[in-house]
C-alpha cells in the first residue's frame, strides 16, 4: 500500500481490512448493501493478492455453516452479510457461538422485510442480539476498518473464543466514501497474528467430537460458560483496542462519550447517527445548553458499568433505537439502558425514540427537537416525552 | 474414469473384523439399526484418515451424548440441514491450512453422514450447492425412508403407501401418497464423479466397503445412498435387518449400482426378480396394503419400469420375473 490515505466506501474498507487480515477461508453469499465486500474480496482472490479459500455458497445459511466448518477445522474464517441474509443465518449464529468459534462477520445493517426495504436500520443485528455473538457498532468508515482489524484478536482471545459481528450502517457507511487512514499490510499481519486453536477438527491424531448433544445435566453449564466468556470480553475488547491505539494511534473504547463531562442532558445511540447527534450537541452547546451524546460501540457485551457511570448523573436522556421491539415500551437499546440504570442511586428521566427505520434520515432539526424536550424535562418545565417514533406520519 | 485402489486388492472379512472399530460400541442406537454397521464399514473402508461431518439425526443423538462419544475419528455436527455446506467449509480450511503448512502435508478425507431427512429434504439445497461447487467429500445418506429420529414421520424418501406418523392409515388415506424422490438420479444430474446406491448385506459384504473406497478416490464430490433398515419405523424384528435389506435388493426395490463419471454400472442383477409383495409383506408399515391388490400391482409396475430404465442405462439385458412367487414372509412383520 503506497498511499497512507485512501477514499473508500465502507464496503471497500471492510474488504481491504479483510485482505490485510487474510483469513484462511471466506464463505459468502451476496446481499444488498454488503455485496460489495465480497465482490471486492473475490477480486483480491482472483488477482492472487490473498491466499484465502473462497467458498461461494448457495445461501447465507450455507455461508455461516461453511464458516462453522472452516473455523472448527482450525481456520480463520470470515464473511459479510446484511438483513435477510443475517436472518437466514440465525440458526447457525447460535451454533457458531455455542461451539465457541471465533468467526468474524462484517454486517452492513439493513431493514428486514416485510415490507421489502434495502435501506439501513439495525433491526437485523438486533434480532441476533441474544445469539451469543459479540456485537460492535461503528460510527464511520475509519472505525469500521480499525474495528475489523481488531475483531480477530478479540474473537480468538483464549479468554473469549466467541464470534464477532462488526456492524456498520447500510448505505450511510457501506456506500458512502470517506477518507480512511490505512495501515501497512505487515503491521496488520503482525497485529492479528496467526490463529492457532487448542482443539480443531483436522487434528486427526487427537480426534475430538465437536457439536455433541448435551442433555439437561450439562447444557446449562455450557450456556453459562458462554455468558462468562462474554463477560470477559468486557475486559478484552478495550485491551485489544488499547494495544491497537498504542501501535497505530487511534483508540476506540467500549463507548464513545461526547461532551458528557458536565452534561445535564444526552442522547444515546449506536452507529453512524452519532455523527448527526454530535452536530446537534455542538449547536446546543453554542446556546449554552449542557448537552452531550453517548454512543455504545459494544452492544454485546453490554457495557453496563460505563453506561451507569456516564448516564446516572444526568437529568434527562433520550435513547435512539434504529430498531423497534413491538409489544415493549420502545426499542432494545432503550430497554437495556433503563434496566441497568434501575439500581443507580440517582438516575435521569429517560425517553425512547425509534428512528431511521428502512433508511429514513434523521434530520438535525428532529434530533434538536428531542434535545429541546430533554432540556425542558431537565429544567422541570415539562414532562419527559413518552417513548415513541421520531418522524413518523399519522 | 479415475483409478481406484481396492478393486484389485480385496481385504478378507476376517482381516477387516480384526481392525479396531472407529465407531465404538456402547452407543444408544436401537438394536437392529443398520446405521452403526454402515458407519463402521465406511470408516474401515478408508485407507486415509477420515474427518466426519454429521447432520442432526438418530446417529448424532445416539453417538455423542456428552460427556461420552462413540467416535474415534474427528467429528463435527453442526445442524440438521447444513452438513454439506459445513463439509465445504472444513474441506476449504483443509486446503488452505495445508497450503500454508499449518497442518501436516497429507491426504485426509471428508465424509458426511446424514439421514434421508437431512439429505432428500431439509438438507437438499446444501447438498446441491456442495455438489455444484465440487467439494471433495464423500456424502453418505442413511436412507431409512423417514424422519425416524423425531418419531417416524414421512420424508420425501418414504415409499408410496407407507404408514408413518404424519401419513397415518385411515378410512380416507392409505399411508403416504406419492412415490419417493429419486435422489440418487438427481445427484447424478449434478455430474458428480462418483454416485452409488448400496445397502449393508450378507450376500455382498464388500459392496458398501468397495464403493466407499472407490468414492474416496473420486476427484470431486462422491455420493452414496445407503438403504438403512429401521426396525422401529419399518416394523420388523431387530434380528431381521439384513434379511429385510436383502429383500429390497432381490425385489429390485433398491438396486445396487454405481455411476462413475456419468457411466452407469449395475452391481447386482438377480437371476429372478422377487415380487414386490415379498418386500411389502415383511414390514408392518405396509400391512394395510397387502389386501389392496390394485395398489400393489401399481407399485409392482413402477418398480418394474424403474428397473428396466436402470438396466437400459447400465447396458444390461432384462431379467425375467419369478414365475411362482416364493412364500410370503408376513410372519416376520411386527406391528
Amino acid at each position: 500500500m503506497s498511499n497512507r490515505f485512501a477514499a473508500l466506501t465502507g464496503n471497500q474498507a471492510a474488504a481491504l481490512a479483510m485482505r490485510q487480515i487474510e483469513p484462511d477461508v471466506c464463505a459468502a453469499y451476496p446481499i444488498t448493501p454488503s455485496t460489495q465486500v465480497m465482490e471486492t474480496y473475490s477480486q483480491y482472490v482472483a488477482d492472487g493478492a490473498v491466499r484465502t479459500e473462497l467458498v461461494l455458497v448457495e445461501s447465507e445459511h450455507s455461508a455461516m455453516s461453511a464458516c462453522v466448518g472452516a473455523a472448527c477445522a482450525g481456520a480463520r474464517a470470515m464473511t459479510a452479510t446484511s438483513s435477510q441474509g443475517l436472518a437466514l443465518m440465525h440458526e447457525v449464529l447460535y451454533i457458531a457461538a455455542g461451539l465457541r468459534l471465533p468467526i468474524v462477520m462484517a454486517v452492513a445493517n439493513r431493514a428486514l422485510s416485510a415490507p421489502l426495504n434495502i435501506h439501513g436500520d439495525q433491526s437485523d443485528t438486533m434480532g441476533s442480539r441474544d445469539a451469543g455473538w459479540i456485537q460492535l457498532y461503528v460510527r464511520d468508515v475509519q472505525e469500521l476498518y480499525d474495528t475489523l482489524i481488531q475483531a480477530p484478536r478479540i474473537a480468538e482471545h483464549c479468554e473469549v473464543m466467541l464470534p464477532v459481528m462488526v456492524c456498520f450502517d447500510g448505505f450511510t457507511l457501506s456506500h458512502a466514501i470517506e477518507r480512511v487512514e490505512l495501515l501497512e499490510d505487515g503491521a496488520v499481519r503482525d497485529f492479528v497474528g496467526v490463529y492457532r486453536p487448542e482443539r480443531y477438527l483436522l487434528d486427526v491424531e487427537h480426534p475430538h467430537t465437536f457439536g455433541p448433544a448435551l442433555l439437561p445435566d450439562y447444557y446449562t453449564e455450557a450456556k453459562r460458560q458462554q455468558r462468562e466468556a462474554m463477560s470477559r470480553a468486557l475486559e478484552i475488547i478495550p485491551h485489544v483496542a488499547l494495544e491497537f491505539g498504542a501501535r497505530f494511534g487511534r483508540a476506540w473504547g467500549m463507548v464513545e462519550a461526547y461532551r458528557l463531562e458536565d452534561a445535564e442532558i444526552a442522547a444515546v445511540v449506536l452507529g453512524s447517527t452519532a455523527g448527526t447527534l454530535m452536530e446537534v450537541v455542538d449547536r446546543m452547546r453554542e446556546r449554552g445548553v449542557r448537552a452531550g451524546m453517548l454512543r455504545l460501540r459494544a452492544f454485546r457485551p453490554f457495557p453496563a458499568e460505563e453506561v451507569v457511570r456516564l448516564l446516572a448523573p444526568l437529568k434527562a436522556v433520550a435513547i435512539f433505537d434504529r430498531a423497534d421491539s413491538p409489544g415493549t415500551p420502545s426499542g432494545p437499546l432503550y430497554e437495556e439502558i433503563r434496566s441497568v440504570l434501575y439500581d443507580a442511586p440517582a438516575r435521569p428521566r429517560i425517553s425512547g425514540m425509534v428512528y431511521g427505520l428502512g433508511g429514513r434520515e434523521m434530520l438535525v432539526e428532529e434530533a434538536s427537537a428531542t434535545y429541546e424536550a430533554l432540556e425542558r424535562a431537565a429544567a422541570g418545565t415539562a414532562e419527559i416525552p413518552p417513548p415513541g417514533y421520531l418522524s413518523a406520519r399519522g | 474414469m479415475f483409478q481406484h485402489k481396492t478393486a484389485t486388492a480385496p481385504v478378507s472379512l476376517k482381516k477387516l473384523a480384526e481392525q479396531p472399530d472407529l465407531l465404538t460400541g456402547g452407543h444408544r442406537l436401537c438394536a437392529g439399526c443398520a446405521e452403526s454397521a454402515i458407519v463402521r464399514q465406511v470408516l474401515m473402508a478408508s485407507t486415509y484418515p477420515v474427518v466426519a461431518i454429521m447432520a442432526t439425526g438418530c446417529l448424532e443423538v445416539a453417538t455423542t451424548v456428552y460427556p461420552a462419544t462413540a467416535w474415534r475419528v474427528p467429528m463435527l455436527h453442526n445442524a440438521f440441514e447444513n452438513a454439506a455446506a459445513t463439509a465445504s467449509g472444513a474441506e476449504a480450511a483443509y486446503r488452505a491450512l495445508r497450503a500454508k503448512g499449518r497442518i501436516p502435508d497429507r491426504e485426509l478425507r471428508f465424509v458426511v453422514f446424514a439421514g434421508d431427512g437431512g439429505t432428500y429434504d431439509i438438507g437438499f439445497q446444501s447438498l446441491s450447492g456442495a455438489l455444484e461447487r465440487g467439494t471433495r467429500f464423500l456424502y453418505i445418506c442413511f436412507n431409512n425412508e423417514g424422519y425416524m429420529n423425531t418419531g417416524i414421520q414421512r420424508s420425501s424418501a418414504t415409499p408410496l403407501g407407507a404408514d408413518t406418523s404424519t401419513t397415518p392409515v385411515g378410512e380416507a388415506v392409505l399411508g403416504k401418497p406419492g412415490w419417493r424422490k429419486d435422489l440418487t438420479g438427481i445427484v447424478v444430474a449434478h455430474n458428480a464423479p462418483y454416485v452409488a446406491q448400496t445397502a449393508p448385506t450378507a450376500f455382498r459384504p464388500h459392496d458398501l466397503k468397495n464403493k466407499v473406497a472407490r468414492a474416496l478416490e473420486a476427484p470431486g464430490p462422491a455420493f452414496i445412498n445407503v438403504l438403512s433398515a429401521c426396525t422401529r419405523g419399518w416394523r420388523y424384528e431387530p434380528a431381521d435387518t439384513i434379511a429385510i435389506t436383502q429383500l429390497a435388493i432381490d425385489t429390485c426395490y433398491w438396486p445396487l449400482f454405481e455411476v462413475i463419471d456419468g457411466k452407469w454400472h449395475l452391481n447386482y442383477k438377480p437371476k429372478q426378480k422377487r415380487p414386490i409383495m415379498d418386500w411389502l409383506s415383511a414390514q408392518g408399515r405396509f400391512r394395510h396394503l397387502l389386501k389392496q391388490g390394485r395398489l400393489v400391482a401399481e407399485i409392482q409396475a413402477r418398480i418394474d419400469s424403474e428397473w428396466d430404465t436402470l438396466l437400459e442405462r447400465c447396458g444390461e439385458a432384462p431379467v425375467a420375473a419369478a414365475s411362482v412367487p416364493p412364500p410370503r414372509k408376513a410372519a416376520g412383520a411386527s406391528d
